[in-house]
């Protein structure tokens, strides 16, 4: 089970990073996201791992460790509105800037790479 | 009453906020309503942060238990000299930037007065709380609040810098928490004192983990604080803000370096075991490259917000050598100097924005423009602002550089710091004597007395009361430098931490 999750958050760091250093802000709010979503699974095993452990005692046999779970809880609440935040301030960013470039404008070769200039025929 | 004084910085701006977005107050003809609220609120908030301070002072540090849960489980909020001096100097800080926004940027959003009480709060809240997990909560809040106020007003420049602070913030955020989980998993604990207890019980396997957590959040409190590399969003972004948003900004690198303080001398201090000073390698040569770049910064600026904003980076780097020196006299020092500097670069952001008003469209940009209207008032508080933000005597700066010149002993820190602090002072005075006599002397015409523009009073109010700090850290020097000699001492003494909050009987 370690192994599984181990992955899957490491896999998730990943993408979100990859995607934060791209170039668009719809790629970045996306890997902000994966990001946030790893953050949370990556907080929620700090408690340790464990099936069948109740947060409350006197219901179950072994306890899990609740402070995480509730740590998750807040950090899921925050996230999600950094996230909405985000996402409005791409809309208007689009808006203003009229491009979705990270940094306002295009990147000043990108087209001469793909095509470069020729004199006039 | 006095028991819940601590809680109070964190509450007023709070309820304040909430109440100033109620019907009585909410809406774009009810301004003066919310000027008025904000007065208040601010006076109360400062009274309070005071009172505080001297109880602070007379019973030394304490500690306040949310829902009376007690400290090691439970959610702390710790009040000693260092916190108490922040939370009044922020309040201040708020104050001066509040009666600046009066002379009518406040009209230019609807919720600007509830943003920066929103803002006071998340600050307060980030020097006060005794937990690691509040600590993120409440960057949380600031943050939030300033990213709405860093867009406040609109326009072009405003959203392209305000794209690149939230989603860097929000990678930092991210990394924050990391770094909680880490220190969580190998300590089980958040409060900041416990874990100072628990870090040196750890085996060697988890050292190695907990040493991973404590440098993200170097890299955290390092992006915050705006130290080398991670300050590249800082110049831009303080430019763009408007000008009493700039000024509140000048405090916010200032809550990285209080976590750098905080953190790594409470929890990775001298009683760590292996784990003691593991950020100081890192920090001696960031601290060096943060003042050199900040330096490069100044004389490159183009105007005296971007100026200003490299001076901010000049300070901070400034900030990391007292902090990296690691005795409680540096610690003092730095104190003296983080106090001066918010103030004086607070009020330089402030007095840019004065000069651009009267220069018509070439604003505060270093080129020929028309004739600023009002010479005399204007010269005087640049003049004073920058002789007191490059180091000369007689103002704050020459003391506060001058006691952490002195607080390098050893030859080899001396030859280190002496030289770059000094050199730092010097490009920083060719910097600003630049960008004096181009804004003041270099001019074309009399200017247009029919488009002259007086200032207001509120403008000229909040930047003097920012700037009369200055002298008075002068003549009150020796209280001052004997209140932050405490405050290090204090900060230091991890043992009288422990008893404040009976955390040696809960460990044994």
């Amino acid at each position: 089970m370690e192994a599984l999750y181990v992955f899957c958050v490491g896999v998730l760091t990943f993408s979100g990073i990859f995607l934060c250093l791209r170039g668009r802000t719809f790629p970045v709010v996306l890997g902000l996201t994966l990001l946030s979503y790893a953050v949370n699974l990556f907080l929620f095993s700090s408690g340790r791992l464990r099936l069948d452990g109740a947060a409350i005692l006197g219901t179950s046999e072994s306890y899990t460790d609740p402070l995480p779970q509730a740590l998750v809880l807040t950090a899921i609440v925050i996230g999600f509105a950094m996230i909405a935040f985000v996402v409005i301030l791409a809309m208007r960013a689009r808006a203003d800037l009229g491009n979705d470039f990270v940094d306002g404008r295009e990147p000043p070769d990108a087209d001469q790479a793909i095509k470069p200039t020729r004199g006039k025929i | 009453m006095t028991s819940h004084l601590p809680v109070l910085p964190i509450l007023i701006p709070l309820f304040g906020a909430l109440f100033m977005l109620l019907p009585p107050f909410a809406g774009p003809e009810k301004y003066q309503w919310r000027r008025f609220a904000t007065l208040v609120l601010m006076l109360l908030q400062i009274s309070c942060s005071v009172s505080l301070m001297l109880e602070v002072i007379q019973q030394g540090a304490t500690f306040y238990a949310l829902g009376n849960w007690q400290a090691p489980f439970g959610i702390v909020l710790f009040a000693d000299r260092l916190a108490v001096l922040l939370v009044v100097l922020n309040g201040v800080l708020g104050l001066g930037a509040t009666l600046y926004a009066f002379a009518g940027i406040d009209r230019e959003g609807k919720y600007f007065h509830p943003l920066l009480q929103f803002q006071l709060m998340g600050i307060n809240g980030a020097f006060l709380t005794g937990d690691l997990f509040n600590l993120f909560v409440f960057f949380e809040i600031l943050l939030i609040a300033s990213y709405a106020l860093l867009i406040h007003g609109g326009g072009k420049q405003k959203t392209l810098a305000n794209v690149h602070y939230v989603i860097l913030n929000l990678i930092g955020s991210s990394l924050f928490l990391f770094a909680l989980g880490t220190l969580y998993g190998t300590t089980g604990t958040l409060n900041i004192a416990d874990m100072a207890l628990r870090i040196s019980q750890l085996s060697a396997g988890e050292q190695v983990i907990a040493k991973a957590g404590g440098l993200l959040l170097l890299i955290v409190f390092g992006l915050k604080a705006a130290m080398l590399p991670l300050h590249f969003w800082l110049p831009r972004t303080y430019a763009a803000a408007s000008a009493p948003v700039a000024a509140l900004f000048a405090i916010m690198t200032k809550v990285g370096i209080y976590g750098i303080f905080r953190v790594y001398t409470v929890i990775f201090g001298e009683q760590a075991g292996e784990l003691a000073d593991m950020v100081q390698p890192w920090i001696w040569p960031l601290a060096f490259l943060t003042i050199i770049v900040g330096a490069i910064g100044a004389l490159a600026s183009p105007n005296l917000r971007h100026l200003a904003a490299n001076l901010v980076v000049i300070s901070v780097g400034t900030l990391l050598i007292a902090f990296a020196l690691r005795t409680p006299e540096a610690t003092a020092a730095g104190l003296y100097y983080l106090v001066h500097s918010t103030l004086v670069t607070g009020a330089l952001f402030l007095i840019a924005d004065m000069i651009g008003q009267q220069r018509g469209k070439a604003l505060d940009w270093f080129v020929m423009a028309r004739k600023v209207s009002q010479p005399a008032l204007l010269g005087i508080l640049f003049f004073v602002a920058a002789m007191t933000v490059a180091g000369l005597p007689p103002f704050s700066g020459f003391i506060g550089k001058l006691i952490i010149l002195q607080s390098a002993h050893s030859a080899a820190e001396m030859l280190w710091i002496w030289p770059v602090i000094l050199i730092a002072g010097l490009i920083s005075i060719i910097a600003l004597s630049r960008a004096g006599t181009t804004l003041f002397w270099r001019y074309t015409g009399d200017g247009d007395k029919s488009q002259l523009q007086t200032l207001s009073r509120w403008q000229v109010s909040g930047a003097v009361l920012l700037l009369v700090a200055s002298p008075l850290l002068v003549i009150f020097g020796a209280a001052v430098t004997q209140y932050t000699d405490a405050a290090a001492a204090q900060l230091h003494q991890l043992q009288g931490l422990f008893e404040v909050m009976n955390l040696q009987e809960a460990a044994k």
